[in-house]
């Protein structure tokens, strides 16, 4: 997988801009953990000075109605991404692979507890 | 970068050439639409698609922010301490939508200081709807029921938008306006079954409202020449007529729970077509208030740039303190 510049691979994985017009402060991406025993999820982004501001930001614009109990907040340049034109190659590798699922194997069909 | 070398190309190049990474981008943006799949951030896109999604977008945003006035002008003034709590958390719903719709505007490559920018410069547009004015505790009421509702019609196919940033972002802007059309529709419920001078604020109010928010939906589909091609692309999903016809279809039988009426004589149940007929609206006037000759065009940027100016030295405060914090801890490293 060649290098992309982060800031172009960075939208493969999240919705951040390549921003083209600086803005004066950051965007950083904001995952949220809806509740003890889940995975923080993106959430989605925004503009703060700096990662306090950006948590604090978070907190207000997308946990407002008991939306979480966690907020991770990342800067959007720091996420390095796949790179969206090399995506068959990259993730052809599971096709032709159907022995990876247990729905492959069906001379089972019938036998309880298997 | 991906998004600037294809940005440069274009306004290099105008539309006549193609490169070859175009034709494919094109075809796999072509195949993606007819199947009904999601155009996402990195993907190939034609320009006009990415214009029209930046401006659609960003005015949407800007409306957002720009209807926190009309309410909030009322705040101070809510009637109780639960009506005052209610409207407190509507308008930072409504900072909140623009701040998702801001977001999902900067995926596209605009960056949030230029949109601000536009927006308060007036080189940027926003709903025609929030420059009417909220003489009366009712319009908070009128607003909630019709703007809000109309808002939701028009928002709920929108979380199908072939986008998927602007169609998430919608998802979560739709969860929440449903409190705002129900709250709306509360206050104007208590006011009509209150005193009669009580009754007679609501309907005044909603006599205002009625064909302002009907306008929402946009000029008549022929006057509409964009709207083909946003549908082409699966931006859009009905016509303006069609969801215009839905709302009021929606919006009678709500009136008539209210006790309140509907100010259009013409409004009465077709039975051929299945749907309630309604009488024509004054477009002069909606191009009037989108040209900024509405009557609380001035008043809602002057506020908007006074905010954002009187503001100015917290940003500037936020990104000082940010830099510091920054050096001192390249500092700690080095030493």
């Amino acid at each position: 997988m060649s290098k992309k510049p982060v800031a172009a691979a960075t939208d493969t994985m999240t919705d951040t801009a390549t921003v083209q017009d600086a803005d004066v402060w950051p965007l950083w991406e904001v995952f949220v953990r809806s509740s003890r025993g889940l995975s923080h999820l993106h959430a989605g982004s925004l503009n703060a000075p700096d990662a306090e501001m950006a948590v604090r930001n978070a907190r207000d614009l997308y946990t407002r109605r008991n939306e979480g109990v966690s907020i991770w907040v990342v800067p959007s340049s720091a996420i390095t991404a796949s790179d969206p034109d090399e995506k068959d190659a990259f993730f052809e590798s599971p096709r032709g692979k159907e022995y990876r699922h247990a729905s492959y194997y069906t001379e089972s069909e019938g036998v309880k507890h298997l | 970068m991906a998004h600037q070398a294809s940005d440069t190309r274009a306004s290099a190049m105008g539309t006549s050439v193609t490169t070859e990474s175009d034709s494919a981008g094109q075809a796999r943006f072509d195949e993606l639409i007819a199947a009904d799949q999601r155009i996402e951030p990195a993907d190939w896109m034609p320009d006009a698609y990415r214009k029209t999604l930046i401006r659609q977008i960003s005015q949407h945003a800007h409306s957002e922010i720009i209807g926190m006035q009309p309410e909030g002008n009322w705040i101070t003034r809510a009637p109780s301490l639960k009506r005052k709590a209610i409207l407190m958390a509507k308008v930072q719903d409504e900072a909140g939508h623009g701040l998702y719709l801001y977001s999902a505007a900067q995926t596209l490559g605009v960056g949030r200081d230029r949109m601000t920018e536009d927006l308060i410069s007036g080189k940027a547009k926003y709903s025609s709807i929030f420059n009417y004015p909220t003489p009366t505790w009712a319009d908070m009421g009128s607003i909630g029921w019709l703007v809000d509702g109309a808002a939701i019609c028009n928002q709920v196919p929108l979380c199908r938008a072939s986008y998927g940033p602007y169609g998430r972002a919608m998802v979560r802007i739709c969860k929440e306006e449903s409190f705002h059309q129900r709250q709306g529709f509360e206050i104007l419920l208590h006011l009509s079954r209150g005193t009669a001078e009580q009754k007679a604020m609501a309907q005044e109010s909603v006599n205002r409202w009625y064909a302002p928010a009907l306008m929402m939906f946009g000029p008549p589909d022929a006057d509409s020449p964009n709207s083909a091609q946003s549908m082409a692309w699966n931006i859009k999903r009905f016509s303006n007529d069609d969801l215009r016809q839905r709302f009021v279809d929606m919006i009678v039988p709500q009136a008539e729970v209210l006790g309140l009426t509907l100010p259009d004589p013409a409004i009465r149940w077709n039975e051929e077509r299945g749907h309630y007929d309604y009488g024509d609206l004054d477009w002069d006037e909606f191009y009037e208030v989108l040209k900024g000759r509405g009557p609380a065009n001035a008043i809602r940027l002057e506020r908007r740039r006074q905010a954002h100016e009187d503001g100015a030295w917290v940003r500037e405060a936020a990104a000082a303190y940010a830099a510091r914090q920054q050096a001192s801890v390249v500092e700690r490293i080095a030493s």
